[in-house]
């Protein structure tokens, strides 16, 4: 019996262990295989994708819908993190001192992740929740329709051109590591993704709220009779999405330094496959398969198939979803797909 | 006028008994009444002086083509309830096997009938290709998969040069000739409008054929309730192959039509928003209803490519100076949108319903999801 007790133990502890040995293991081999630079690439494009594609596993978590203006909701961010640099913080280019750069960034997250919280709030109000009770290819065609709007929105507003983002974070800032130069950039957007990560896991696993998302994900009804006000917790589901994207638009303007109206299509599919790769529904197979993608596409573009990049991360997605549906991590959705 | 109605209601009744009978002659009287109709309209003022006949005569064509394309889908979504978001691929995989073997990059130059329905079979054979593995998925997965199918037929043609011409894609495309009597010419739009009237007028026969067929009411039964349909003895992978297949091969042979009408294929022609204005325009005209999809794209095209053109004609000759910035051709993307946005939320049905009873988008029990 001890002994029966001893070996589930220690089976449960081996899958524990798995997870994290396959990560380090999957990391030193992508670092033996890129080299330092093109590693350090992916993890920023990672860490991107990590957090547009936790606003698709939410949503779909909690209503089973593929929110397809997710992507767009991320593109309008780079456009709404332009508007904060310039207008409400006056700055239109690099900040060297220390203490302005921190207030400035502080600012410039805030505002943004809570403007376009509320946006995201806004669409699920206006164009998700009136067919709450309706087929689920219905939303999904509303969601199509709700994407292209805002791509319309930017384009009319801002024009169809490429526009230069503000990056207040000093580009030229670097120190060597053995002969590599690492930019404190890409520290400070890797760093701050996996911040908002994990303050989202202890959000979703500690507080009330986060009780409530994941009982609504579970049974909706049941939920329902045990007193969670449903409407409230997708509501919030979608504030806490929007606002993630939100971030990754601030990321991707100081990081790359421009935006296009049509960046969220491409992006926000790309994420998409990253949630479905990770397991969607699950918060951290989201995070796992942003990465995932970001080192598929970049290692591609290192072995010179950078053309193929999107082709290749596109038949991942349709490989998925026909052989795995519920992705690398399993979820609670996928045994009905 | 009432008393004149009244003598011709018998009439109307043995006619409507007739042509419900025989619906196939019926559709080519209406194609054959439409394609005599459109170009007389266009006379008209206030259409008359917008452009003149042979150009609305072109458009008329391209529009046909849109509409095909939303028949086509209209079976995959409509008639199986597959939402299929890729749907401009077959179109492209159809355009370029005749560009293939009709320009002067390989000079090859196979003639054009046969080629149609080598582009449908083509068409018909990717279609199987992607459902044979997909299709039993569930609904939104299956749109997703579509998608990134749609996705990556661009990216292929864009990045095959040896095949395709990569970017510029192939040009010089051999236009249509019957043998001894008539070339296609591009000064000459009314060779290409006929075609596309007698290209309708089969496809929709096709279509109308099939949705009374046992294929058809199989397909019905697995829309509307896939697992009672699978007790009942309907195979529904097979059925929704068909489907799948049907609608990739009208998209094909339409790709072909559109190949020799514009004489050039390029990876830009076929891109995402293709696929959506084929979405819109059924969801506009109401899934399931085949004349309904056809209104609803010749609508959209129609508004997009003539009406807010005019658009801007008119705010320049008003001098409004805030509006004179604006360029309204810029809107033909959000009105996709719009379409799709307020359809869903107002009216799923369409605005010609389908007489069957759907229950895909439209739920009042809140059952069969």
């Amino acid at each position: 019996m001890a002994a029966a007790t001893g070996a589930v133990r220690t089976e449960r502890v081996r899958s524990q262990l798995f997870l994290p040995a396959a990560i380090t293991g999957f990391l030193a081999l992508m670092l033996g295989i890129l080299g330092f630079d093109q590693f350090l690439n992916a993890m920023t494009l990672g860490a991107i994708y990590a957090l547009i594609a936790l606003g698709y596993t939410m949503v779909y978590g909690i209503i089973e819908l593929i929110n397809f203006a997710h992507g767009d909701v991320f593109m309008v961010a780079t456009f709404v993190s332009i508007g904060v640099s310039t207008t409400i913080l006056g700055q239109s280019g690099a900040i060297t001192d220390i203490p302005t750069l921190v207030v400035s960034l502080v600012l410039l997250f805030l505002i943004t992740i809570v403007v376009m919280a509320l946006v995201g709030a806004l669409i699920e109000r206006l164009a998700y929740k009136p067919l709450r009770q309706a087929p689920k290819l219905a939303p999904l065609i509303t969601a199509i329709g709700v994407s292209f709007i805002l791509q319309n929105i930017i384009q009319f507003f801002v024009g169809p051109y490429i526009t230069n983002v503000p990056q207040l974070f000093p580009t030229q800032w670097v120190f060597t590591l053995g002969e590599s130069r690492v930019p404190f950039l890409n520290l400070f957007v890797i760093g701050s993704a996996i911040t908002l990560m994990l303050v989202l896991q202890l959000f979703i696993a500690r507080t009330k709220t986060g009780r409530a998302m994941r009982t609504t994900a579970m049974d909706r009804d049941a939920s329902s009779l045990m007193g969670v006000d449903i409407n409230r917790t997708i509501m919030i589901t979608f504030l806490i999405g929007s606002g993630l994207a939100g971030a990754a638009g601030v990321i991707h303007g100081l990081y790359y330094g421009n935006t296009t109206f049509t960046l969220g299509f491409q992006s926000g599919l790309k994420a998409f496959t990253a949630a479905v790769l990770g397991g969607i529904g699950n918060t951290a197979g989201a995070a796992l398969g942003g990465f995932l993608i970001a080192f598929i596409e970049v290692a591609a573009a290192a072995f010179g198939f950078g053309r193929w990049g999107s082709a290749i991360v596109f038949s991942l997605l349709v490989i998925i979803l026909v052989f795995r549906p519920t992705g690398l991590l399993g979820s609670h959705t996928g045994d009905r797909a | 006028m009432s008393a004149l109605i009244a003598r011709f209601a018998p009439w109307r009744a043995r006619s409507n008994a007739y042509f419900a009978q025989h619906r196939s002659l019926g559709v080519l009287v209406a194609v054959v009444a439409i394609g005599v109709l459109l170009p007389l309209l266009s006379r008209i003022p206030p259409f008359g002086d917008l452009q003149s006949m042979n150009a609305w005569v072109n458009a008329f064509t391209i529009a046909g083509i849109y509409a095909l394309l939303a028949v086509g889908l209209n079976v995959v979504i409509g008639f199986a309830g597959l939402l299929d978001l890729g749907y401009a691929a077959f179109f492209a995989l159809g355009g370029y096997t005749y560009a293939i073997v009709a320009s002067p990059f390989f000079d090859i130059h196979l003639p054009f009938w046969p080629m149609l329905i080598v582009g449908a079979l083509i068409g018909a054979m990717f279609g199987i290709f992607l459902g044979a593995p997909t299709l039993r998925l569930r609904g939104d997965y299956l749109a997703i998969v579509t998608l990134g199918f749609g996705e990556i037929v661009p990216i292929v043609l864009l990045n095959s040069d040896p095949f395709t011409g990569g970017t510029n894609g192939l040009g010089g495309v051999d236009k249509p000739v019957i043998p001894g009597i008539l070339e296609f010419t591009l000064i000459n739009p009314w060779p290409f409008y006929v075609l596309m009237m007698a290209m309708i007028a089969l496809i929709m026969i096709v279509v109308f054929r099939l949705q009374d067929s046992r294929i058809g009411r199989a397909w019905d039964a697995v829309r509307e309730d896939e697992l009672a349909a699978e007790s009942s003895g309907v195979n529904t992978v097979i059925s929704k192959l068909q489907a799948f297949a049907v609608g990739a091969a009208i998209a094909g042979f339409v790709g072909v039509f559109n190949a020799a009408k514009l004489t050039i294929v390029a990876p830009d022609q076929f891109k995402f928003v293709v696929s959506i204005s084929a979405v819109a325009a059924v969801v506009l005209g109401g899934m399931g209803n085949p004349v309904g999809v056809a209104a609803g794209a010749f609508v959209i095209y129609l508004v997009q490519s003539i009406f807010l053109k005019q658009l801007n004609t008119l705010v320049d000759n008003f001098n409004i100076p805030v509006l004179k910035e604006v360029d309204f051709l810029e809107f033909q993307y959000v009105l996709y949108g719009i379409v799709l946005v307020l359809m869903m939320l107002r009216r799923p049905q369409g605005i010609f319903p389908a007489k069957r009873r759907m229950r895909l988008f439209k739920d009042s029990e809140g059952a069969g999801k």
